[in-house]
């Protein structure tokens, strides 16, 4: 499968295969949950992802995963949801329970790409650090440039994060050349740069339990 | 708003018609503009706090409205606001010798594990453009600081703000100690932030959330009104 940043962004990807198990996921995590499908030969997954723009519009999520569900349910035995809380304030579990549908624990997926307990222990010493993931460095203008308006107002960079200091570059994948765009951010944001490798983390976890249910 | 506006000279507009280009000069974040057009009317003999409500405040209604309408989005908004800082930094020294009327009194903060301030300093501008008086204590506010705030400055209303799901919480345990120490009926309690919603604000016993800085000021001045007709009738 072709997989485009531009399209995983705005429109998302269609169920597609034959599998009993459904998984409804952030387009931010495609390439990362077809890989693990494709390095683990779960063929009994097929994948849909809602497009990842709507990270920047949390209270837009509930609704378009509970319209998912509901959508595509019948053709599955099972249905998991590939988000966290993601900026929900607790609505997406609170929906996704009532359908009985299960998703990834912990508040977003810097926290279960890195590992929940990890990102909790860290948390309190990391209040002024961005973060960035394999596909946020590669869609930064889209998810956090141009969406704050310093395309067009680079003098707000300041107002935005004035109080951060340090960006933190969570890498799925040891690729140089998303490495370098994260430096870049950090450079473009006047943070200082951090690349820390989190492999998976805790979605490799949690898709190998569902896939054996 | 339009290529027209490089020609106007603002010193030549009549009153009107100037307060009117201070509306489009702070739609469009014009600082510098806006700074001389408040000097201006003050030269013109306008009472500072005139020149507050009547230009910048209602320049910035319509920056709100248009942002509610989903119109004017956050970056807009953000030079808007910056504009009217411009104005307010001229003004505020003013206000406070020529004894311009005061509503009530702020005390608001990010709170803890939080470093978001955006819509705080934009609640913060509002509402003293609305005449009350505010202490600002900045991001990332534990308890204590709350408290102790509280104790050395006795507002009318405590804001807290917060911008994540995992920092949010903290209003309740900020409210909770507030009740724990007695200090909760004396005060009239704001929250607000982007994953906040009413049922949020409910729920950890806020008097309300407000979704954005004019919603916060219009909350604010019913909840002090109603505040001191209690006090009157008590």
């Amino acid at each position: 499968m072709k997989l485009d940043d531009k399209t995983l962004t705005e429109t998302g990807l269609a169920p597609e295969g034959q599998g009993r198990i459904l998984v409804i996921a952030c387009g931010a995590l495609a390439r990362e949950i077809l890989a693990l499908i494709e390095i683990n030969g779960w063929d009994h997954i097929d994948l849909q992802c809602l497009p990842a723009i709507l990270h920047n519009t949390p209270e837009k999520i509930t609704g378009r995963v509970v319209e998912a569900i509901e959508k595509h349910r019948a053709g599955y035995d099972r249905v998991f949801v590939a988000y966290a809380d993601c900026g929900t304030g607790g609505r997406l579990q609170a929906n996704c329970e009532a359908l009985g549908v299960e998703l990834i624990e912990g508040p977003h997926c810097y926290s279960f790409f890195e590992g929940n307990q990890s990102f909790a222990e860290r948390s309190e010493d990391e209040i002024t650090t961005f973060y960035l993931t394999d596909f946020l460095a590669r869609q930064f203008d889209a998810f956090v440039w141009r969406p704050l308006g310093l395309d067009r107002h680079p003098q707000l960079r300041d107002t935005y994060f004035g109080h951060y200091e340090k960006l933190v570059y969570l890498a799925q994948t040891d690729d140089p050349a998303i490495t370098q765009k994260a430096r870049d951010a950090a450079d473009r944001l006047g943070l200082t740069f951090e690349r820390r490798v989190t492999g998976y983390g805790d979605l490799a976890t949690v898709l190998g339990t569902q896939a054996k249910l | 708003m339009s290529e027209e506006d490089d020609d106007i000279i603002l010193s030549e507009l009549d009153d009107e018609e100037l307060v009117q280009q201070m509306f489009d000069d702070l739609y469009d974040g014009l600082k510098e503009e806006i700074e001389e057009s408040v000097n201006i009317l003050l030269e013109r003999g306008w009472a500072p706090y005139r020149v507050l409500t009547e230009a910048l405040v209602g320049g910035m209604k319509i920056v709100g409205d248009d942002f509610r309408d989903g119109i004017l989005f956050v970056p807009e908004v953000l030079l808007a606001a910056n504009a009217m800082k411009g104005g307010m930094f001229i003004l505020k020294p003013l206000l406070a010798e020529t004894g311009a009327p005061r509503v009530g009194k702020m005390v608001i903060g990010t709170v803890k594990g939080d470093i978001h301030d955006i819509g705080k300093n934009l609640v913060s501008m509002m509402m003293e453009g609305a005449g009350f008086e505010v202490v600002d204590l900045g991001i990332n506010n534990a308890v204590e600081a709350y408290l102790e705030a509280l104790e050395s400055e006795e507002p009318d209303i405590l804001g807290m703000s917060a911008l994540l799901t995992t920092t949010m919480p903290y209003m309740k345990v900020v409210i909770d100690t507030l009740v724990e120490t007695g200090k909760r009926d004396d005060l009239i309690v704001l929250v607000g932030g982007a994953p906040l919603n009413e049922e949020f604000g409910k729920a950890i016993g806020a008097d309300a959330y407000c979704r954005d800085a004019a919603v916060a000021v219009e909350t604010a001045k019913t909840l002090v009104a109603r505040k001191h007709n209690q006090g009157a009738t008590a």
